[in-house]
């Protein structure tokens, strides 16, 4: 009886246990990711401001103060009449470079590196631990060391300081890594399903375009993020391999931020950075998304 | 003409010798379960048939083709995966008429194996839907229509049901039965389960160690398995061991290690060869061979013994008890009253048992 009373009674526990929002462990947890969170967006806080602003503005030299007047001028030139050397025609040559570069390069080095990892890891033939034993030897190779053989590869091929040569050097850089991560995955990828598209009469190509592909959609987004962003964001290619005419935005950044003649236009600046950075950014955004969404539709449980 | 034949094959992993000097031959329609303890070899068989895994030596023939050198596809055989193996991007039509688009098969074809496959198998109503949206019952069914579409001679089963939770998995047992006797097709399955063995199969292999230990019909492998190893493997709860020495005489006498006051005289069990010297074997009793009661009075051999543990099961109750200090159970009738500390006179006939060489530990 007095157990019944009990359990009746407004006082005893029922239900999600109650939880303080104030208590120290969340007022940590919060207050320090709040803190990291405001250190690494105060700098981005500041280039926008400081790109919507005019140059009077900024002579008075409060870069945290929002802008007084808002102008999208500084844009405008940093995209279309920002000068480097004898050109003055901003960035926007930059950008279609590096679309030139960067959209080929991820196809053919996703291409080739998928299907060099679903040869790895299904079909094992003779010899395919070697050769992913220097594959990934590859991947801890300084690329410093490699920069002047590739040079002179270029050159002997005919392709030094064009757009072809430089895609293939991305193509190249970007094996070891993709390769890995291609092989990885279609090894995670139950064995029996291999062996029963074998039995249904698939080959190396059948199996790869009709099996194996339409189940990788998460990596296949992993590998072009991972491509997109390094080879866009890439700089040091970009200046090595090709010439004045062909270099990519990253490179033209760097030219007309650090142009000497003139005032430095510091709403400029950080307009070009800007533009420069929204495709990696612009990346991320959309392929969050289809990331997940590749995960659920690939996912069947064993 | 038999459906399947493999003459000498030898596979190995680099030192690891898996399967070593491999003959088997199995007729037309015939249903040959592959049984063994994880490891024994019976899967990477399967494989081999199916030309999934390339072997060392040896020959594979099916339908008298030698099919050794022959590409999974092109041998006549469809497969059936324990963990169903189903394309997860297709739809269950689609992965019934994969096997079909690759052979190049007109799409009418295509629709009306589809179509009649779906119907032995009851999937008609799947098959616009996504592996992902099927149950693993369903699942399972669709994994066999795959290999059902091919009108193929030969159906290789890997462990088909393991993945099945036990009333699914007793279900599905049935259905492949039924399939079998429909199609009466040539079907091997590879199992661990020995339920699953006796019930579907024509005939069982054994097999440990990538050998062969016994192939004969499942009544033989239960009544007369070849070794401890196989009358162990078979039969649930499993064969009571009793460790003794036989004596070379007419009544073959059995006395019981630990200094058990009580001789058995095992006279009427059929001996390969008569027992010449004295002997330390193994007597093996089925618990479900010892009777237990008044009907023991009748037996050629009975003793009495004390209940240790009761375990009722329903239909029917295990007996734990010791006799000479080994472990010793029976199985009585679930409505016999029987307590732990009774004393109880139970019996065997020797006919039932079976006796094994302590050494080699093969059938004597």
């Amino acid at each position: 009886m007095a157990n019944t009373t009990h359990s009746q009674s407004h006082e005893s526990p029922r239900g999600p246990k109650p939880r303080k929002m104030l208590s120290r462990r969340n007022i940590i947890l919060y207050g320090t990711l709040i803190i990291v969170g405001i250190y690494y967006l105060i700098p981005l806080y500041v280039m926008i401001v400081t790109s919507l602003k005019g140059m009077p503005e900024i002579r008075l030299g409060n870069i945290f103060s929002p802008p007084i007047e808002v102008t999208f001028e500084p844009w405008v030139k940093a995209w279309a009449q920002a000068c480097t050397g004898l050109n003055c025609d901003g960035l926007s040559r930059g950008f279609w470079n590096s679309v030139k570069i960067t959209i080929p390069s991820v196809f053919v080095s996703i291409a080739i590196a998928s299907i060099n990892g679903y040869a790895l890891a299904n079909w094992r033939f003779k010899g395919a631990n070697l050769f992913f034993t220097i594959l990934i030897f590859g991947a801890f190779i300084p690329y410093q060391i490699m920069i002047y053989p590739l040079v002179i590869l270029l050159r002997d091929l005919g392709l030094y300081t064009k757009l072809p040569g430089l895609i293939l050097i991305h193509t190249i850089f970007g094996m070891p890594i993709l390769t890995l991560l291609f092989r990885n995955y279609f090894a995670s990828i139950p064995e029996e399903l291999f062996k029963a598209a074998r039995v249904d009469g698939a080959r190396f190509w059948g199996i790869y375009f009709r099996v194996m592909m339409p189940m990788s959609l998460p990596i296949f987004c992993c590998a072009m993020i991972l491509q997109i962003t390094g080879i866009w964001n890439d700089f040091l290619f970009g200046v090595i391999y090709t010439k004045p005419e062909y270099y990519p935005m990253t490179v033209q950044l760097n030219n007309i931020v650090n142009s000497v003649q003139g005032v430095k236009e510091y709403n400029v600046n950080m307009a070009a950075t800007l533009l420069t950075g929204l495709v990696p950014l612009f990346v991320y955004f959309i392929s969050g998304k289809l990331f997940v969404r590749g995960i659920a539709a690939g996912a069947v449980k064993g | 003409m038999k459906s399947i034949e493999i003459k000498d094959l030898s596979l190995n992993f680099g030192d690891v010798v898996v399967l070593k000097d491999l003959n088997l031959s199995v007729e037309k329609g015939e249903f040959l379960v592959l049984l063994g303890a994880s490891g024994c070899g019976k899967s990477t068989l399967l494989n081999c048939i199916a030309g999934l895994l390339d072997i060392n030596e040896g020959q594979i023939f099916i339908n008298g083709k030698n099919v050794t050198w022959y590409e999974p596809s092109e041998r006549g055989i469809g497969m059936v995966f324990q963990s169903y193996a189903l394309y997860p991007q297709m739809s269950v039509k689609g992965n019934l008429s994969f096997s079909l688009k690759n052979a190049k098969i007109s799409k009418d074809e295509i629709d009306k194996r589809v179509k009649n496959a779906s119907e032995i198998l009851q999937i008609e109503d799947l098959l616009d839907r996504k592996p992902a949206a099927l149950s693993g019952g369903q699942r399972q069914r669709v994994a066999i229509g795959r290999a059902l579409v091919r009108d193929v001679e030969v159906f290789l089963f890997d462990e088909p049901l393991s993945n099945l939770d036990a009333k699914l998995r007793t279900e599905l047992r049935v259905e492949i039965k039924r399939l079998h006797q429909k199609l009466n097709n040539t079907m091997i399955y590879v199992t661990h389960d020995q339920i699953e063995a006796m019930t579907l199969a024509n005939r069982i292999a054994i097999m440990r160690d990538g050998l062969v230990l016994q192939l004969d019909e499942p009544k033989t492998i239960y009544n007369y398995p070849v070794n401890k190893y196989v009358a162990e493997f078979i039969g649930s709860p499993g064969m009571n061991f009793l460790k003794g020495t036989i004596l070379p005489d007419d009544k073959s006498v059995f006395n019981l290690d630990g200094g058990w006051c009580q001789s058995l005289e095992l006279s009427n069990y059929k001996f390969h060869e008569p027992i010449k010297t004295e002997k330390q074997v193994w007597l093996g009793v089925r618990p479900e061979n010892i009777v237990f009661g008044d009907k023991a009075e009748n037996m050629p051999v009975k003793f009495n013994l004390e209940v240790e543990v009761v375990e009722p099961m329903g239909a029917d109750t295990l007996v734990w008890s010791k006799i000479g200090g080994q472990e010793f159970r029976f199985i009585v009738d679930g409505t016999t009253t029987i307590n732990s500390g009774d004393s109880a006179l139970v019996g065997f006939d020797p006919i039932h048992s079976s006796i094994f060489d302590l050494e080699s530990e093969d059938r004597l």
